[in-house]
């Protein structure tokens, strides 16, 4: 009979549709929102995986997450270093800072300024130029990606070259991706671009130009407190945890290793904005969508086939068997439902690959999105099930 | 459970003996049946009439184990039904019992030997099987090179053939028919009752049709006339006249009052 409830399925083809329309729908919704949810999220840590190499990052215990930037004292690297167990600290800047460029355009970036001498906290690709170059006079790396669409040089300025005294640019003229050997001005100095990097798309999504701690300290405001974290690399027999909480005794600082630090930026956004409520709204939607398509169609398609199951059931048919099959028109519906959203989520986020779009599915996200079709269709079945279950045999003579 | 083999022709296939049913309780309780006495012979077809209401249904339903009694006894084949509780009442009405309804009931999903297939795979048959069968029977019906059809694309003439197809398929010993000339014309309606009682009637059989279709009475063994839930008459014999009135219900021109198992 198992057969026949497939063909009794796929037969009706207007309610089939439906039904499928219905949790693809809801599918699709559950794991796109999720996925760009957990996109987005990934962004506001997203430049912890980008230093690779390091232990820990020590910072202020104050800092909630990575942009939130409570400067150090310059001393701070010292009494880090002073840390049994600390193999080597080096400094780190960030912070946004203004860009000018030669149309007159400023855009805010987000400098990144590491320890000349172990370059530690580098981008992880350098598409054009050498890390090493950083030492250079002015020398800047800019990121690739976001600095294409917001730092745009004049179409008619040659790649390095220097605009001559009193040359003019319309700000709303052609323009041209940024190149090596372009210069920029940070806050009013010169910035000369050695090299390209590519770096994960980050929350605040201002191009990341990377520098020399000490050359970006120059193009900083001055204050006492600049240096933004510690990052640190540990001695290869100690123990990094037991070496955080020495470093959070002797210096007073909060000492993270990289996972702990991404999720205490993450608990923090979770926390503190409305991005999971947004996004929980929008999922929610979808599955009470896909409850109320598809377990409307699906009730519909029992309704209509319920004198064919009341004649199953008056030939002998027990009425486990008879829900076995709507079980078993369920579980199919649901399964091709999901197929048909996860492949419709999946082309979108193939289209949205290396775009600005946050998308990031994650293995969990087919399962969520599975269990919520699965509860759909129980939902849905349910009450298909009750009629079935109700459904008096004698009821096929009483006519239509 | 009586041994088909030693049931001989016009030995009693069903018989019930003051059978009761009332639906609802209290002032709204409708008495469905009032004692009900009745021998279905085995190896004849058997007609129940009477006006709409009058318990027709309700009767053939609890002849074929579709309805529970509230009293009085019917043995089906020398079962009583109500020793078996429902699971076991599901598979005795699988394997004794046959169903032609008004509408035929045909799954217009599944082709024409599927739905004849049915049973058979009720039975634990497997599809291919019960589908191969199906075919060999269909094309005993006239209907060869029809069974991978869809039900719906069939003739008004056909779908009767499928339906009584699928009711003989696994070989009952009792059929069942409600109304199963209803919605034919008289000629379509003729040839399917002729159908039915050629197929059905064998000595180890029984069918019982409900009608109100005066003009197939004359193809019944016995009819018995219900009305108010009791068995007001039972007309005996296979040449029943056939009446001149489309209106009759035939209890004014029966032509005898054999009546064996009937206390009226």
């Amino acid at each position: 009979m198992w057969r026949f409830a497939i063909k009794m399925l796929f037969g009706d083809s207007a309610k089939f549709y439906g039904i499928l329309l219905g949790l693809g729908f809801a599918s699709l919704l559950i794991a796109q929102q999720a996925s760009i949810f957990v996109g987005l999220m990934s962004r506001t840590f997203a430049f912890v995986g980008e230093v690779g190499h390091v232990d820990l990052w020590v910072f202020d215990p104050t800092q909630s997450f990575v942009d939130d930037q409570k400067p150090l004292r310059s001393t701070a690297i010292d009494r880090v270093r002073g840390v049994e167990g600390v193999a080597w600290a080096a400094p780190l800047y960030k912070s946004l800072l203004v860009a000018t460029l030669p149309n007159g355009v400023r855009r805010s970036v987000d400098v990144v300024g590491i320890d000349a001498d172990t370059l530690a906290g580098g981008p992880a690709e350098v598409v054009a130029g050498s890390l090493a170059d950083l030492r250079l006079p002015d020398a800047v790396m800019v990121e690739i990606g976001s600095s294409q669409q917001q730092l745009r040089l004049p179409a008619d300025l040659a790649p390095g070259a220097i605009p001559a005294p009193g040359q003019v640019f319309d700000p709303a003229g052609p323009t041209r991706d940024v190149e090596v050997g372009d210069i920029l001005e940070l806050n009013e100095r010169r910035a000369r671009v050695v090299g390209l990097v590519k770096c994960a798309e980050t929350f605040v999504a201002a191009p990341t130009v990377y520098t020399t701690y000490a050359r970006a300290l120059s193009y900083a405001p001055q204050s006492r407190r600049v240096m933004s974290a510690v990052l640190v690399t540990a001695n290869e027999d100690a123990d990094i945890t037991t070496l955080a909480e020495r470093i959070r005794a002797q210096t007073g600082l909060e000492a993270l290793d990289p996972n702990a630090y991404a999720m205490r930026t993450l608990s923090y956004w979770m926390r503190e904005t409305g991005i999971p409520i947004n996004f929980g709204i929008a999922i929610a939607l979808g599955f009470f969508v896909g409850v109320a398509i598809a377990g409307q169609m699906f009730y519909n398609f029992t309704l209509d086939n319920l004198r064919y199951f009341g004649a199953f059931k008056a030939m002998g048919a027990s009425t486990w068997r008879l829900l076995g099959m709507v079980a078993l028109q369920a579980l199919v519906a649901g399964i091709l439902g999901l197929g048909l959203g996860l492949g419709a989520v999946s082309a979108f986020g193939l289209n949205a690959a290396g775009g600005k779009l946050a998308f990031k599915m994650l293995w969990q996200i087919p399962l969520i999105a599975a269990g919520a079709v699965l509860v759909i269709c129980i939902l849905a079945s349910v009450i298909s099930m009750w009629k079935v279950v109700r459904l008096d045999p004698a009821d096929v003579f009483k006519g239509p | 459970m009586t041994d088909p083999a030693t049931i001989s022709a016009h030995a009693t296939a069903i018989r019930l003996r003051g059978v009761t049913k009332t639906f609802g309780r209290g002032e709204s309780a409708v008495k469905a049946l009032q004692g009900i006495d009745l021998d279905v012979p085995a190896g004849e077809l058997t007609m129940l009439v009477g006006p709409s209401g009058c318990g027709k249904t309700t009767l053939i339903s609890i002849l074929a184990g579709l309805l529970s009694r509230d009293g009085g006894e019917l043995a089906v084949f020398g079962t009583d039904l109500a020793t078996l509780r429902r699971d076991r009442l599901a598979a005795w009405r699988r394997d004794n019992v046959g169903f032609i309804f008004q509408q035929f009931n045909l799954v217009p999903q599944l082709t024409v030997a599927e739905n004849v297939s049915v049973p058979l795979v009720l039975k634990g048959e497997s599809v291919a099987a019960a589908v191969r069968k199906a075919h060999d029977l269909l094309a005993t019906l006239g209907l060869e090179g029809r069974g991978k059809s869809a039900p719906l694309k069939l003739s008004g003439g056909q779908q009767p053939r499928v339906a009584i197809a699928r009711a003989l398929i696994h070989e009952p010993r009792l059929l069942v028919c409600d109304e199963p000339t209803s919605a034919l014309d008289a000629e379509l309606g003729r040839r399917v009752m002729e159908l039915i009682r050629g197929r059905s009637t064998r000595p180890d059989r029984a069918v019982v049709v409900v009608t109100h279709d005066d003009r197939i009475f004359h193809l019944a063994d016995s009819i018995a006339h219900v009305n108010d839930g009791r068995i007001d008459q039972l007309t005996r014999g296979a040449a029943y006249a056939r009446p001149t009135t489309s209106t009759s219900m035939g209890t004014s021109s029966a032509s005898s009052g054999k009546n064996p198992g009937v206390h009226t």
